[in-house]
């Protein structure tokens, strides 16, 4: 594979000038176009810092940081990111908050009047996969809030980004409906051409999910282990239950452990 | 597995035919009950029509001078109402130019409330120097009490936009004009129509000053020219008649506010 498409490079991030908090330091991490990676680590440790400083967000005070080849100075247009609380507007629909990015994106905005209808059967599709069907005209606020984070996903993924970045997309949701979730991204994954950053706090998830499982260290965060998921794709639920996937998850739950005690 | 079957849910004991809605009622009672007591304890003070009038008196006022009452009432509506539209015109636009920026906003907010703190009757005479008695100053003055509410609650919507939802734009690559019509600008309009029922309250206070120091006609030069007359029941009159315009006015300006923003009460909206 010839450049990764996202490269952070040493760098250190503190949050409210000098003597505020220093987030993430000597942060390195690579991401290859196509691949899945996904970041766990103790609460606290800078993930979603991380993810924000790939957007460009924030710029980072020391060290540098890479995507698609260019030096990010300011927010990257590449990505659709679905943000760890569901941020949906309530004055909009859950349709038309799903349509926001189109209104935002460069590509999108000026086509959005005449292809309109394409638009919403698109987001009506996506609506669909996640389980919400019939939910789009609903403001956000009659949703339950693992409703708002599945209407949240189809947000992030109806620009069609190149890079999809999620900040514990799942959080507030059932085990079977995470389950079904899983699925849908790893299908995702698989149909098209989108590299995938996936920050979470199950390790189940991340090892069912990911080809690289990144583990941060207590904060200030950096990362102090790559683990390359042996599983082939595609990968089923099944998987969840052999002993090699759950060996795996332990080896990471004790690493995990260890940052957090060595905090 | 024994399957129960549950019983249709038995039709709830069927409603009193007749029942009074004491809440819905309780305004009109509770302002019975209001000029009920005026009434008593006038007369049982025994305090003369020159000093306190009873309510019955003032009633009686307003019938006997009805056509100057009805006429005046028209103008300060008028001059209030005007003066209220120059407010939201003038308030959602410097609203909108100080919630633009952090730094126009904390620049400019000092100099407003600066501004707001001068008591408006001072700047009657100026208006007067400037544009004649009538008309003009009491819009004037109608519109300057008013607008500051407006432009302090539209600003405050702009600038207190949550950094996550600002991030989510952001991400998407937002200019900051785009982030003001998407977020700042809906998310600003709860505040500016709830300053709406406010403003027109202050607006009612302008318009009857300026009239009283500086106008020939409208409610407020009604009750000085009948308070020098001693005519005190039709000074009462002017009184109630201000007091159902300022009541009608905020009616409606709560009804706009309910129709034009019912998300904002989504609690509310569920049952
Ligand atoms: N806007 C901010 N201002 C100041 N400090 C911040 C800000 N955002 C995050 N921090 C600090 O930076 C550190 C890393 O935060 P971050 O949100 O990246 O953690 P996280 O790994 O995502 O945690 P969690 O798993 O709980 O979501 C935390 O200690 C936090 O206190
Ligand atoms: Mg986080």
């Amino acid at each position: 594979m010839a450049t990764p498409l996202v490269s952070i490079e040493n760098v250190d991030m503190r949050y409210g000038g000098p003597e505020g908090t220093l987030a993430v330091s000597g942060l390195d991490l690579k991401i290859n176009r196509g691949e899945f990676v996904a970041v766990v680590g103790p609460s606290g440790c800078g993930k979603s810092t991380l993810m924000k400083l790939t957007t460009g967000l924030h710029i980072p005070q020391s060290g540098t940081v890479i995507v698609a080849n260019s030096q990010v100075t300011k927010p990257v247009s590449i990505v659709g990111m679905a943000f760890q609380n569901p941020t949906m507007l309530p004055w909009r629909t859950t349709l038309e908050n799903i349509l926001l990015p189109l209104e935002i994106v460069e590509r999108h905005r000026h086509r959005l009047r005449a292809h309109k209808a394409d638009y919403i059967a698109k987001a009506e599709a996506l609506l669909e996969t996640v389980g919400l069907k019939g939910f789009g005209e609903k403001f956000p606020w009659q949703l339950s809030g693992g409703m708002q984070q599945r209407a949240n996903l189809c947000r992030a993924l109806i620009h069609e980004p190149e890079l999809l970045m999620l900040d514990e997309p799942f959080g507030a949701l059932d085990a079977f409906t995470r389950e079904e979730l899983w699925c849908v991204i790893r299908d995702l994954h698989a149909s098209q051409d989108v590299t995938i950053a996936l920050v979470t706090h199950d390790l189940r998830e991340s090892v069912f999910l990911a080809d690289k499982v990144v583990v941060m260290s207590a904060r200030p965060g950096r990362i102090i282990s790559e683990h390359v998921v042996p599983f082939e794709r595609p990968r089923q639920l099944d998987l969840l239950y052999e002993p090699a996937f759950n060996e795996m998850v332990q080896k990471l739950h004790g690493e995990i452990a260890t940052a957090r005690a060595a905090a | 597995m024994t399957t129960t079957q549950i019983a249709p849910p038995v039709a709830t004991a069927p409603k009193p035919a007749f029942k009074l809605n004491w809440v819905q009622l309780s305004p009109v009672l509770y302002t019975i009950g209001l000029f009920v007591i005026w009434e008593i304890g006038v007369r049982l003070s025994g305090l003369p029509h020159t000093i306190f009038p009873t309510p019955t008196r003032v009633f009686e006022a307003i019938v006997q001078y009805w056509s100057p009452i009805w006429k005046n009432s028209l103008q300060t509506l008028y001059t209030t109402v005007l003066g209220f539209i120059i407010a939201i015109v003038a308030g959602l636009g410097i609203g909108l130019f100080i919630g633009w920026s952090k730094t126009i906003y904390a620049g400019l907010y000092p100099i407003m409330v600066g501004f707001n703190a001068i008591p408006k009757v001072a700047l009657v005479p100026i208006l007067v120097i400037w544009f004649g008695i009538g008309t003009v100053p009491a819009v004037l003055t109608a519109f300057l009490i008013s607008f500051f509410p407006i432009v302090v609650n539209v600003a405050t919507g702009l600038a207190t936009i949550e950094p996550e939802t600002e991030d989510v734009l952001r991400a998407l690559g937002a200019k900051k004009l785009d982030i003001m019509l998407k977020v700042g600008i809906p998310r600003s309009m709860p505040y500016f129509f709830g300053s709406l029922k406010v403003a027109i309250t202050l607006a009612f206070v302008g318009s009857v000053v300026s009239e009283t120091v500086a106008s020939n006609s409208g409610l407020g030069n009604m009750m000085a020219s009948a308070q020098s007359n001693f005519n005190v029941p039709l000074v009462f009159a002017g009184l109630l008649m201000l007091a159902i315009e300022g009541i009608v006015m905020y009616a409606l300006m709560a009804w706009v506010e309910k129709r034009m923003t019912g998300w904002a009460h989504r609690s509310t909206m569920s049952n």
